[in-house]
């Protein structure tokens, strides 16, 4: 059996695995990164990345559907357009494969090993890697564990002929006719309103009163009224029973508990993300854990010395970027470095249409601190974003009403995801309401109604 | 519309006024009927005052700490209708420009805003050390420079270079606007003692806190002050063997019935001070030495020192003499849980003509307990632990506790303190008779 020693192990090579591995081979630590898969996890191979490319596609083809159907207010008329789903999906692995070819030489850039395989914990500084030719034992004095998350399965609907995950749903090769969507969080509603662009009749089911819980309703209004456009039938209150006997509908208790049935040739399940905790021999180091979380301190250790744990298998929020912050940061750590995790705000973003963005506090949840002002400007009085038929959604800037100090930032609205950069930097700085309202925002930008929101909480909003 | 004035109600049998210690609501509020607006302590208990109608709040006339005469406006509202002043009579102003006696000025609604929002507690004032950075006039301030529990305002460039340097960001003031954290506050931290600041993240703290002494804290001070400078104290210490009591409390608790509480050590405690002021009834007296007279109680009324998160309050368990061991029990457990929550009555937290004191769960092995004026006696529980004790031949182990107790000596003489806590000693040696009419 052949054995290697190195500085620094990490498990997993999702986004926070290869940047943390990235990150410690840049400042000179000997790092070895294993991983069964494709770099890049689940970010890139069936998760933000891929899911991005097909909701482009979609976009573009629900544009031209409309411009077909003459009802384009732009003037602008084109016959009646054809999607090639296999076309996208291969347009979109392109884009995916270009990324993983990437991510593997950006960590032989950084002088880091990669070991393909699946990796086993003997103990606290051993592990066994499964590769194709043969076992590899690796010592390390440091081992990272970013192994991850996977789609949660319901034991009623296992995934499996028509029903699928999220990862199926992006390499689907023809568009549903009728497509069902267990789960109306971000992730169902993302596919689920793509796949409504490109022509499947979709249906959400949500257990809980409405979709996407975890924002407030004014932030999700914009959403819900989109969805109705769309023709999605939103059953909220709603529990998925299971799959009918042919296996062509979802068989569905309704809010006033009457049984009903969704004809559906493809269900696909996204009530949520579990990290991965079984199989790599967590029951051989015994960790603390945090609910099913690996539990971590504030430099990402585990109960363990000398094993740190980042990204989704850590908890919430599972999200790619909270995960890179992690990897650098545990990798500073390694390399001697002093860090400790010090973040203001991770942004979160719900590429539904609109999208959404959230930063720092909610207005609840701030109000749960003290007094506070809300400003918020909507971009129906917003140039830019009438130029480009994108009125519905606002921006919101929630403060300390007595300093001022920005506590959170949310936006709805078209292509309001890349405002996240400055909502955070905004957050990460300390802004106060001042500040960003003596911040010259270009015009004509949808920014300009970030500016605009803080001027309104100081009482003196120009455009509206 | 009109205005309505409330004044401070008669808060208790025979009280002419009433410490305020807490504002409920603010100038600008909507109340409604029964919405609490303030809290005002008298000499044992706080006390809840409502509203009696709906308004809107227009004027707050004391702050925290003051003492308000029963009957002295303290609220101001804007109601419906017509209210119980004619803002054309000028009393609404005569009010607001002659406070009653011992008020402060009251602020018009119309101040500055900082007028507005009076603070909801005694909030501690932080008086800083020099400036250490260039200010333009504003307060600049070194120490912990915010609220605890805050977090420190900086940029991700500042806090980086601050966790370089070993510096607690929490202990950085800074200049910025919100008290932003720079990178200027951060070399000025490190010129002002490197030694310290690299040390090992033990950084010097120069900031002075004022805390004004109210409620609560107030009435203890001055009961402590009257006790220690009145009372001629004689303290007597002595350790008792207390594992046959153990093991009897212990089977008691293994045997009891569903209805009766958990006995802890104080209701044998209650039974043997009950038993020795038999013999002694002088310890069960209250000292008018003003008048020069000693009024000897009949009734044992207990007083049971407890510490409550507002601080030190003493519940009373009445007629200590008339209640079984199981009935002091419950007793002491229902007082302690209203003391506690805050709902303990003036009543249950006056009359006691003895008092116990307890530290025994924090350790130590004696105190001088203060007297509880003006009773003559208070008896100190100091914590239970096995010792070695000397049998003659051998060390045994046994479970030992000391009683610390102090006693009045200008009616209580040295002999007598020393006879009643031997008696109790005896009594709780041998609990049997604790038992034994």
């Amino acid at each position: 059996m052949k054995e290697i020693s190195c500085k620094l192990l990490v498990i997993g090579a999702g986004p926070g695995g290869y940047v943390c591995a990235i990150r410690a081979g840049q400042l000179g630590v000997d790092t070895v990164i294993v991983e069964a898969g494709k770099p890049g996890g689940t970010c890139l191979n069936v998760g933000c990345i891929p899911s991005k490319a097909l909701i482009h596609a979609a976009e573009e083809f629900e544009k031209v559907a409309h411009m077909a159907g003459g009802k384009s207010p732009l003037g602008i008329s084109v016959s009646a357009p054809v999607l090639d789903l296999g076309k996208t999906v291969a347009w979109k692995d392109g884009i995916v494969s270009r990324l993983n070819s990437g991510v593997a030489g950006l960590l032989k850039k950084a002088g880091v090993k990669t070991v393909h395989g699946w990796a086993t914990f003997r103990d606290g500084k051993t592990v066994e890697v499964e590769t194709e030719t043969g076992s590899q034992v690796i010592r390390a004095e440091t081992i990272v564990i970013a192994t991850g998350s996977a789609p949660v399965e319901l034991s009623f609907l296992p995934f499996g002929g028509p029903v699928i995950s999220s990862t199926d749903a992006l390499a689907l090769s023809a568009v549903p006719k009728k497509l069902a969507v267990v789960g109306g969080g971000y992730i169902g509603l993302e596919l689920g309103m793509a796949f409504a662009k490109m022509g499947a009749d979709v249906t959400v089911v949500e257990a809980l009163p409405r979709v996407l819980a975890q924002y407030d309703a004014e932030l999700t209004r914009p959403v819900v009224k989109r969805l109705a456009a769309l023709g999605i039938e939103v059953m909220t209150g709603a529990k998925a029973k299971g799959l009918s006997t042919k296996g062509d509908a979802l068989l569905v208790e309704t809010a006033d508990g009457k049984n009903a049935k969704v004809a559906a040739d493809k269900i696909l399940v996204t009530v949520g993300r579990k990290p991965v905790t079984e199989g790599w021999g967590l029951d051989q180091i015994d960790l603390d854990m945090a609910g099913k979380f690996i539990k971590i301190d504030d430099q990402c250790r585990s109960s363990m010395r000398g094993i740190f744990a980042i990204g989704d298998v850590t908890g919430e929020p599972m999200l790619a970027h909270r995960a890179m912050a992690q990897g650098e940061m545990v990798a500073e750590i390694v390399a001697g470095h002093k860090r400790s995790w010090d973040k203001r705000s991770i942004p979160a973003v719900c590429f539904t249409d609109p999208e959404l963005v959230t930063a720092g506090l909610s207005p609840e949840e701030a109000k749960a601190q003290g007094e506070i002002k809300i400003g918020l400007f909507p971009f129906a009085a917003n140039g830019r974003a009438m130029t480009k038929l994108g009125e519905d959604g606002f921006v919101r800037v929630v403060a300390r009403a007595d300093n001022h100090l920005v506590l959170g930032i949310q936006a709805v609205g078209q292509g309001v995801s890349e405002l996240a950069a400055s909502f955070g930097l905004a957050l990460e700085m300390g802004a106060r309401l001042e500040d960003i309202a003596g911040t010259i925002h270009a015009h004509p930008t949808q920014g300009e109604g970030f500016q605009e929101a803080a001027l309104k909480a100081l009482g003196h909003a120009l455009h509206i | 519309m009109g205005e309505h004035i409330i004044k401070l109600p008669d808060v208790g049998e025979g009280v002419a006024e009433a410490e305020l210690v807490e504002w409920h609501v603010k100038i600008g509020d909507i109340v409604r009927e029964d919405t609490v607006l303030a809290a005002v302590m008298t000499d044992k208990a706080t006390v809840e005052i409502p509203s009696p109608v709906d308004g809107e709040i227009l004027w707050l006339g004391a702050e925290i700490g003051d003492t308000v005469a029963i009957g002295s406006p303290i609220v101001r509202l804007k109601v419906a209708g017509e209210g119980n002043v004619k803002p054309q009579s000028g009393e609404v102003e005569a009010v607001a420009a002659e406070p009653p006696t011992k008020l402060p000025t009251p602020k018009p609604e119309s101040a500055a805003p900082s007028a507005k929002a009076p603070p909801k507690v005694a909030a501690p004032e932080t008086k800083s050390a020099p400036a250490v950075s260039k200010s333009t006039g504003r307060p600049s301030v070194s120490g912990a420079p915010r609220p605890e529990g805050e977090k420190p305002l900086a940029s991700p460039a500042v806090r980086l270079r601050a966790r370089e340097a070993g510096i607690d960001l929490r202990q950085v003031a800074g200049s910025g606007p919100a008290g932003r954290i720079g990178h200027e506050d951060i070399e000025a931290f490190l010129a002002r003692g490197p030694q310290v600041a690299k040390a090992s993240g033990l950084a010097r703290n120069d900031a002075v806190e004022d805390i004004k002494v109210v409620g609560l804290r107030r009435k203890i001070a001055e009961k402590m002050t009257l006790s220690k400078s009145r009372i001629p104290h004689i303290t007597y210490v002595e350790e008792i063997d207390v594992t046959a009591l153990e093991d009897l409390r212990a089977a008691l608790n293994k045997e009891k019935r569903a209805d009766r509480p958990k006995l802890t050590l104080l209701p044998f405690l209650m039974r043997a001070m009950v038993k020795a002021i038999a013999d002694q009834p002088q310890l069960n007296s209250l000292f008018d030495d003003e008048a020069g007279i000693i009024h000897q109680h009949g009734g044992i009324h207990i007083g049971i020192a407890a510490q409550t998160p507002s601080g030190l309050v003493v519940p009373v368990v009445k007629h200590a003499e008339a209640r079984d061991i199981w009935d002091c029990g419950a007793e002491v457990n229902r007082l302690a849980e209203a003391a506690k929550s805050g709902t303990a009555t003036r009543d249950e937290l006056s009359g006691s003509t003895i008092t116990i004191t307890s530290l025994g769960a924090m350790g130590g092995i004696a105190t001088t307990p203060v007297i509880n004026h003006p009773e003559v006696a208070i008896i100190g529980v100091n914590k239970m632990m096995v010792r070695p004790m000397w049998d003659g031949t051998q060390f045994i182990p046994r479970k030992m506790m000391n009683l610390s107790s102090s006693f009045d000596h200008r009616v209580i003489d040295g002999w007598d303190a020393a006879v009643f806590v031997q008696r109790i000693k005896a009594l709780l040696e041998t609990p049997a008779l604790i038992f034994v009419d």
